[in-house]
């Protein structure tokens, strides 16, 4: 991370802008996410100095919430949905098809970093369960065979 | 900006709205979204314009009616016409025969008068209907007169009466009297005081406070605004799911709406009040829905409960009296204001007055955004508005009040719903989720699910929820395993008594309910597991190893 990254002068000025209040943090921690993607320590360490916080309570409320990633998200993201609708219509069949075919475990990526597979809370699309969401594109009503076919397909391409 | 001016806008606006014969609606909210409501959007402005029908109907981008099964939908009023599963091809019949020939394309129809015939749209009287991004939409509804209503005719001791009488209760799950706690606030002499709106959904399958927002989020925040006018707070915070990045947005654009009109900001219209709302966001944490987890957010800390008291009214942020309601209490104050305490009081049953939304889905034919008046019963709701179960299987059990409800059976299903009457039953209001579960589920199965979903969500502040939870859930894991022990049923309504009553905060108090009700209403089922190494369903006895990895 160098400090002419462009994303970090977004990042200071954005806490400039918040008189760098502690309070800040949750808002700070967003904006990084947003831009980064994910948090590394070198990150959250620069977070903590610029906000005078301990680098421990940064990091644990870095870490509390579960959409902040602390580790580097794979080239493709799949990430089913675990809500309540989708899991009685069966999204755990489809979870644990990609596991066995991709060679993947949940909330993590395969070693070439091509693929990363999430498990997230509900999207809101609970009327069309199962949803899996591949790169941003909702498949509504998924069977495991659309899901795999669609994985393949951007792998491959 | 004056009263009068508002008043004028809506003048102005509902002119315009007449001047229109027809107006389509297109659902864009999060259930339709994914499936191409935007280009359906274009679809129907390219058809009415090519049919040279614009002067005459309106094309508008809206929040959702509440069929989210059937989507992309489209409304067409007047009449109410649902149109389902629309595609843009679809999109130029339905002009053409609905707008230009004035005949309604039935073949497209969504002819399903039995979803909306027992709800009561109170709340959600404007979802689907106007465009949550206009502000002009929602005045010319009546919004805001209310608020003009407050400031101009009312003390806030007179609001607080209004709500009193209306006898309106928390939506957020736990139903306390909204006014009585208004009343708590309003007495704190400390200053500034706060309020804080709730729309940390957290539930899995529950999206009633997303969908409000989506679809009117002006209603949020014009009682927001009447609560801080009559509690004496100059700062507001709406809490809002990251999740929901539409409600997100839409609430963005409606804030900067209302304070361009002096609704929000300093001395609203002339009055003298000064009240601003700042929106913050969630990040994907359960807990931060409880109240006092959603003030430790709102500082920027790890969203743990404390104990209490003392209560936020008195000592909540940074130390000062604050006003925590949902969502769905607030968008029920406006109304209350413009129609009477008693005419509120009237609606639902005498001692739970009002309407609930609910997120109806699951193993139901129609699953979506139903709202019902209070007392209405569970077999209502599901085999009425829902239409029972699809593909010719059996209903099972219903879990109501989301992931720390309790599973209910059949026999159970002439319950009203009310606070009082699901908490006898062993299920909770909650967040407003029912799920529907048919035969081919498997109860243990059920409460291992939502038993895992509180251990993942769990703080781990205290002992009996961090702890006592995963014991449930591990030993629901060896009897679905097939390694259980006829003792462990004994042991498991054990466990789960100790964590309700042992835990800090409403998460630990109602997490063991999905254990705990399937253990008194599904009890053959975990001893067909221990017993016979049977599962009912058919559906354990596969999984492999515990899952360890979790979201």
């Amino acid at each position: 991370m160098s400090k002419e990254d462009r994303r970090l002068l977004i990042l200071e000025r954005e806490m400039k802008a918040r008189m760098y209040q502690k309070s800040a943090l949750l808002e700070i921690l967003h904006l990084a996410h947003e831009l980064y993607g994910y948090f590394d320590k070198e990150l959250l360490n620069y977070i903590s100095e610029r906000l005078n916080l301990p680098p421990s309570h940064v990091y644990g409320v870095a870490s509390f919430y579960h959409l902040f990633k602390l580790k580097k998200p794979g080239e493709h993201v799949v990430s089913a949905c675990m809500g309540t609708a989708c899991y009685v219509s069966g999204v755990e069949e489809i979870i644990s098809a990609i596991e066995r075919e991709f060679n993947i475990k949940r909330g993590g990526s395969t070693p070439d970093g091509k693929l990363s597979l999430f498990i997230t809370r509900c999207i809101g699309a609970c009327a069309m369960a199962p949803n899996v969401t591949v790169d941003n594109e909702v498949i509504g009503k998924a069977t495991k065979e659309i899901v795999l076919k669609r994985i393949k397909d951007i792998i491959g391409g | 900006m004056k009263p009068e001016d508002i008043l004028r806008i809506a003048r102005e606006e509902s002119e315009k709205w007449r001047a229109y014969k027809y107006r389509i609606n297109i659902c864009c909210s999060s259930g339709c979204l994914p499936f191409g409501a935007l280009n359906l959007l274009k679809a129907f402005e390219n058809a009415v314009k090519e049919f040279g029908v614009e002067g005459e109907c309106k094309v508008a981008r809206t929040g959702c009616p509440g069929t989210c099964s059937i989507g992309p939908v489209v409304l067409v009023e007047p009449g109410g016409y649902i149109y389902q599963n629309v595609t843009p091809e679809k999109a130029k019949e339905i002009v053409k025969s609905h707008i230009v020939a004035g005949i309604p394309a039935k073949e497209y129809l969504y002819a399903n008068e039995a979803f909306f015939k027992k709800q009561f749209r109170l709340v959600l009287r404007n979802a689907g209907k106007i465009d949550p991004m206009r502000i002009e939409d929602y005045i010319a509804a009546g919004g805001y007169q209310a608020l003009i209503k407050c400031l101009t005719k009312m003390t806030p001791k007179e609001v607080i009466d209004e709500v009193i009488v209306s006898g309106l209760r928390g939506r957020g799950g736990a139903g306390f009297p909204t006014g009585q706690k208004w009343s708590f606030v309003a007495r704190e002499k400390n200053t500034p005081k706060y309020v804080v709106a709730n729309l940390d959904e957290g539930d899995p399958g529950v999206f009633a406070n997303r969908t409000l927002a989506e679809a009117d989020p002006h209603s949020i925040i014009e009682g927001m605004i009447i609560s801080a006018y009559a509690v004496g707070a100059e700062q507001g915070y709406i809490y809002v799911r990251a999740e929901y990045p539409l409600a997100v947005n839409t609430l963005r654009e409606a804030l900067k709406q209302a304070k361009a009109m002096n609704l929000i900001g300093g001395n609203i219209l002339e009055s003298g009040f000064n009240f601003n709302i700042e929106l913050r966001l969630g990040a994907g944490a359960f807990i931060a829905g409880e109240e006092t987890g959603i003030l430790a957010s709102i500082e920027g800390r790890r969203a743990t409960p404390r104990p209490r008291p003392p209560y936020p009214a008195v000592s909540g942020l940074w130390g000062k009296p604050t006003l925590i309601n949902n969502v769905e209490t607030l968008a029920n104050v406006p109304q209350i204001i413009l129609n009477g305490g008693d005419w509120f009081a009237k609606i639902g049953t005498p001692k739970c007055a009002g309407t609930k939304c609910f997120s109806l889905t699951g193993k139901v034919r129609n699953p979506g955004l139903i709202e019902v008046p209070m007392g209405i019963t569970l077999r209502e709701v599901i085999f009425e508005i829902g239409g029972g179960v699809p593909g010719g299987r059996k209903f099972k059990a219903v879990l109501v009040g989301g992931p720390s409800g309790g599973c209910l059976p059949e026999s159970m299903l002439d319950l009203p719903i009310d606070y009082e009457s699901l908490t006898k039953a062993g299920a909770i209001m909650g967040s407003g989720g029912i799920v529907v579960i048919d035969d081919t589920a498997c109860m243990v199965d059920t409460a291992w699910f939502f038993t895992d979903f509180c251990v993942d969500e769990s703080c781990g502040k205290c002992v009996p929820c961090r702890v006592g939870l995963l014991k449930i859930r591990n030993i629901l894991e060896r009897i679905m395993r097939g390694e259980g022990k006829m003792d462990d049923i004994s042991l498991l309504e054990e466990l789960g008594v100790y964590v309700r009553d042992a835990s800090l905060c409403g998460l630990g108090q109602t997490a063991p309910n999905p254990t705990l009700t399937t253990l008194r209403y599904f009890r053959d089922e975990y001893v067909a597991h221990i017993a016979e190494k049977r599962c009912p369903a058919g559906k354990c006895f596969k999984k492999e190893a515990p899952l360890e990895v979790r979201l």
